[in-house]
């Protein structure tokens, strides 16, 4: 018994509890046993599984284990319900949105108790986050809705999308799916986690009760085949996936070459950066609202605390005096900080990494435990940078500490993973913290913040933590694509490469070596071998047969020109607008190139004025594919910066030949990559003269290689490439799902055409989804107050 | 202690992770049924009942010391069960001219009086007659003085010139109780706050204090935050235990129960007493009288039910 005066006595807070009768009430209102909500209505129930209460471990409710044949009813109910529901009008699909989150809100304590049941998260999280965010997003793409076309003219939505969400934020991933989806004109099905697939359920029949138009919205329970069953249906056109990055690489693989449109959003290892002249207290409070929020269960969770060496000694002696004023406890507990681990087998391999963190002789401080599914807040110390501690996502409360000494240094720690979601920032000086933000790879930096989210923000990563961006107009620009260019034919298969001598005498005036270009060198192919070329009236000369190696050092060579991207756009454009220039004057020796390899003299004469007219387009846009600042709260800016993605790989089609490669070259440079280009393998001769063009225009060595031979050979070699951040492949449509599956291994984006369909002479050739392919967009976060 | 300018002057305030911090304290704790009787019992015990208004009058005080010995009606006492004579304000917080009065009429209470001194509120008047006023106060019986910071010392970050008031202030006081007002309304930045916090500190205050409740932002959560984490510091540092009195625009029984909880996450329960927390209030105690009403009878009271103050 706790009386007043004991109270008085020990000032400490009691239980709080909210009340759970709602959500228990809703759960029994449905038998307790849920099967599928697809086109509108529940399904019976099939062979079902158990939902846990993580914290008490106790059933909630039992749920359907998606099968093939209701996978396929919910694609065909999606389908059905897309024409109508992409034609009804941005208008109407407006109010429907707006009618979701009114809805949403009105619902919005309910959906945070059941929310907080089915993942043990504290109610504070779920009631003052998860939920109004959720509501948030809908709100905002009502507005998307409303304007989409008037902001993203000639596009059009993908169709039917298949999302996969996870378990950590089930209504809010829901939410980032489903609300620019649904904006766009597309229709849904859904599969939540299998562990958490209640306020799924739940926002189903709300939607339904908001009048919701049957089959837009098809939610479908299960585990991880009923996702691989949705994600391989050959009714889904889009695949929207949020979880970890070894099944985004499965799913890569799963729909290699099937031109489904496809984001991930992947894990991640995010850098906490903190400076002397930070903020302490307040850099304190961001790990709290970091590693500490959701149990650590946050694919950008700060996980890696990286603090200046001057200060190091106190930042961790105030974060760890704020570990212990955590609370551990019941999840329903309004005063509760931390709650329970999603699953008994997620705490064991928490518990799994930090015993092997341990092993390796980290030290380990731990705030308050609490008996069951829980996992004490825990900072390690003393992690050496291999230890699986630093490496592995962990996605438990459990985050490392490292000093460094330089700003320099500290940039090279956060850098140094495979990952590239988030960072968070700490330092006062606004010359530094911006000089950090830009110097990380990450999607999302926070600047003396951590985890701030908004609908109106791009959210999303680099490298190996996926691409495409949730929330804010990039967001939006997921769900939406342009039609295809379907006019022409597609591209004929090439002959392989003929390395032998032939027994015909080639028809140039004086003989000349065609080389490979890397690194700003003319170069012999590493094989030794060179192959033999076809012209108008037979053989006209010989190419380089580049290999494995020669991609290697191309590859090697674009990526040491890190000097390229911190150009500005003017002097980008400046190289471009020379390069015309030179292009120009040997207009004549172009045309004649273009006309012994077939093209009839007005055509060869047209490619290279269009050329030159495209150069000057690129060299147009390299200053002014401007970012955005996004309106998310009240005193932060957010800047969404369009980057450049590093080393792009480009496959060239056959047909072309040096239009095609400036086409596809020009806006990736322009906007500061690098590349390593494969030429047209029937007409390389074009790309090897522009070579001495590239030479003479004082574009730096090593910002765009050519490397000569048999496409898909070479190509192959690119996309595997771990060095190699984007492939673009323009060939052969039967050698997508080859492209494709290589590049699973570093998640590189890809972006994959027959080389036949493009008009590459008309506004096909060029415009705004050349510039977004050669770039990724940052979003930073930089709250103000003097 | 010597002024120490090392102890603040590199040290940096975000005040939008003040913000955010403040807003989440407010919703990471709540405190419930019995626990929230005892809070609230405790926050009258930290309360600075008072009265600074120009129309003060003996009988006025008069009223506001019955309230502050009887804090909450006989009916709603008997239904807490807890020892009545535990339930009574922090202190009595007056003008100097009322000091008397209010003396008087506590007698035999056990409640101290403390006295605004120093040109409250403005404190621009010579430092001479800020120390005389001290003087005054102290001999008409106050026990606690509650002085205002020069702003302009502050603003100029003139620290060595504030210290020197402070310390001369403290000097003037002796063994009573100092609390130094920073009238953080007053002083543009957190920044600022902190680093005049670490002064006052310094220069001997017992208590370091928001507001006057004169200027036109008053105690707000992140002043209140920045300074908790001074006096943290200052602990830190030197071991000496600060008092922390937020004032003005604390005004209903929630604002009690998040400002304790914000002492007790930032600073521990160690200071949750009245020895090192008080809140300057007025009308707060009506607020939370009706709340224990609540507690003890199930209904929403109204205050013509309690004793006016």
């Amino acid at each position: 018994m706790n009386t007043i005066s004991e109270i008085l006595t020990t000032m400490s807070y009691g239980r709080s509890p909210e009340d759970p009768t709602i959500a228990i009430d809703w759960l029994k209102r449905h038998g307790e046993t849920f099967g599928h909500h697809i086109n509108g209505t529940f399904r019976p129930p099939g062979t079902t599984f158990p939902v846990i209460n993580p914290a008490t471990e106790q059933v909630l409710a039992q749920t359907t284990q998606g099968t093939e044949r209701e996978v396929n009813q919910a694609v065909r109910a999606a389908r059905r319900a897309q024409n109508h529901w992409q034609n009804l009008g941005n208008h109407e699909r407006a109010r429907h949105l707006y009618a979701l989150a009114r809805h949403l809100q009105q619902h919005s304590r309910f959906l945070a108790v059941l929310e907080t049941l089915n993942t043990g998260k504290p109610i504070r999280e779920s009631r003052d986050i998860d939920i109004p965010l959720a509501v948030r997003h809908f709100y905002h793409h009502a507005g998307w809705a409303e304007i989409h076309n008037t902001v993203f003219p000639d596009h059009v939505p993908h169709g039917v999308c298949g999302q996969v969400i996870p378990w950590n934020f089930p209504l809010l991933m829901l939410a980032w799916k489903v609300a620019p989806a649904l904006a766009a004109g597309n229709t849904v099905v859904l599969k939540p986690a299998e562990y958490t697939p209640l306020t799924a359920l739940a926002f189903a029949e709300i939607a339904t009760g908001a009048g919701l138009p049957k089959g837009v919205v098809n939610i479908i329970t299960g585990d991880g085949e009923t996702g691989t069953a949705i994600v391989n249906h050959p009714g889904i056109n889009k695949v929207a996936f949020t979880g970890s990055t070894e099944v985004g690489r499965l799913i890569r693989q799963q729909i290699a070459g099937t031109d489904k449109s496809l984001t991930l959003e992947l894990g991640g290892k995010s850098p906490f950066l903190v400076f002397a002249d930070a903020d302490l207290d307040a850099a304190v409070e961001g790990v709290v609202d970091s590693i500490w929020f959701n149990q650590g269960q946050v694919c950008c969770a700060g996980s890696r605390i990286l603090v200046a060496e001057s200060i190091a000694e106190r930042f961790e002696s105030l974060l760890r005096r704020r570990m212990e004023t955590l609370r551990p406890g019941e999840p329903l507990d309004k005063s509760t900080d931390i709650g329970a681990i999603i699953h008994p087998d997620h705490l064991q391999r928490i518990q799994r990494l930090v015993n092997k963190g341990i092993e390796d002789g980290a030290d380990l401080h731990q705030g308050r435990v609490h008996a069951g599914c829980y996992f004490p807040p825990t900072l390690v110390t003393n992690v050496q940078p291999a230890s699986v501690l630093a490496t592995e996502e962990i996605f438990g409360p459990v985050v490392t500490l490292t000093s460094f000494r330089t700003p320099s240094d500290a940039i090279t720690l956060a850098n140094a993973t495979r990952y590239g979601l988030a960072a968070s920032v700490w330092s006062e000086n606004i010359n530094q913290a911006i000089d950090m933000a830009a110097g990380i790879r990450a999607g999302v930096v926070w600047i003396n913040c951590a985890n701030q989210f908004d609908a109106g923000a791009g959210f999303g990563g680099y490298r190996e933590s996926g691409f495409g961006r949730e929330g804010g107009r990039e967001g939006m620009a997921a769900y939406l694509t342009r039609p295809k260019p379907k006019n022409r034919k597609r591209e004929r298969l090439l002959p392989p490469p003929v390395a032998t001598p032939v027994n015909a005498r080639a028809t140039s005036e004086i003989d000349r070596t065609a080389k490979l270009y890397i690194g700003g060198r003319q170069t012999r192919p590493d094989s030794g071998h060179s192959y033999s070329l076809r012209g108008r009236s037979g053989p006209i000369g010989r190419a380089g047969l580049g290999n494995r190696k020669d991609i290697r050092n191309a590859v090697e060579a674009a990526g040491r020109v890190s000097k390229w991207a911190a150009q500005t756009g003017h002097n980008r454009a400046q190289i471009l607008y020379y390069i015309a220039e030179n292009l120009a004057i040997r207009r004549k020796e172009f045309t004649d190139r273009l006309h012994s390899f077939g093209a009839t003299r007005p055509e060869a004469e047209a490619e290279v004025e269009a050329s030159i007219r495209r150069l000057f387009w690129y060299a147009a846009w390299a200053d002014k594919h401007d970012g955005a600042v996004h309106q998310t709260r009240v005193n932060y800016v957010t800047l969404a910066m369009h980057e450049p993605l590093g080393v792009i790989g480009i496959a060239c089609p056959a047909s072309q030949p040096l239009l095609a490669l400036i086409s596809l070259i020009m806006p990736a440079i322009a906007l500061g990559n690098t590349v390593v280009a494969i030429p047209s393998q029937t007409q390389p001769l074009a790309a090897t003269d522009f070579y001495q063009i590239l030479e003479t225009s004082d574009l730096p060595a090593g910002v765009v290689n050519i490397v000569t031979g048999e496409r898909d050979v070479l190509a192959k070699t690119l996309a595997e490439h771990d060095a190699v951040a984007a492939i673009w492949y323009f060939g052969s449509s039967n050698s997508a799902t080859m492209i494709e599956n290589a590049a699973a291994g570093n998640l590189k984006q890809s972006w994959i055409e027959d080389g036949g369909i493009r008009h590459w002479l008309t506004d096909e050739g060029q415009g705004p989804l050349f510039l977004e392919h050669a770039t990724q967009i940052k979003n930073i976060w930089i709250p103000y107050g003097a | 202690m010597e002024l120490a300018p090392w102890m603040f002057d590199r040290h940096a305030v975000n005040r939008n992770a003040a913000e955010r911090r403040a807003a989440t304290l407010v919703a990471r704790r709540s405190v419930k049924k019995h626990w929230q009787a005892a809070w609230l019992i405790n926050a009258i015990r930290c309360i600075d009942l008072t009265t600074l208004a120009g129309d003060d009058t003996r009988e006025r005080v008069e009223r506001l010391c019955a309230k502050a010995a009887h804090p909450l009606a006989e009916y709603i006492l008997a239904g807490l069960d807890t020892e009545p004579n535990l339930i009574r304000v922090g202190a009595v917080c007056v003008y100097p001219t009322m000091v008397r009065h209010a003396v008087h009429a506590l007698q035999g209470t056990g409640i101290r009086v403390a006295s605004v001194a120093t040109g409250f509120p403005s404190g621009l008047i010579p430092l001479d007659l800020r120390l005389a006023e001290i003087r005054y106060a102290l001999a008409e019986g106050a026990e606690e003085i509650d002085v205002v910071i020069s702003r302009e010392l502050a603003l100029k970050q003139d620290w060595p010139g504030l210290h020197d008031e402070i310390v001369q202030m403290r000097a003037e006081c002796a063994d009573a109780c100092l609390k130094v007002i920073l009238a953080t309304g007053e002083l543009g930045t957190l920044q600022t706050v902190y680093a005049a916090s670490m002064t006052a500190m310094q220069g001997g205050a017992d208590f370091i204090k928001t507001s006057t409740g004169k200027e036109r932002v008053n105690a707000t959560l992140p002043v209140s935050l920045v300074m908790a984490r001074a006096i943290r510091d200052y602990f830190d540092l030197t071991g000496v235990r600060i008092g922390f009195k937020p004032a003005g625009g604390l005004t209903v029984a929630r604002d009690a129960l998040i400002w304790q909880s914000l002492m007790k996450e930032e600073l521990g329960v160690d200071w949750l007493n009245p020895g090192h927390f008080r809140i300057g209030a007025s009308s707060l105690l009506s607020d939370i009288e009706r709340q224990l009403d609540h507690f003890v009878t199930g209904r929403y009271a109204d205050s013509t039910r309690h004793a006016a103050s």
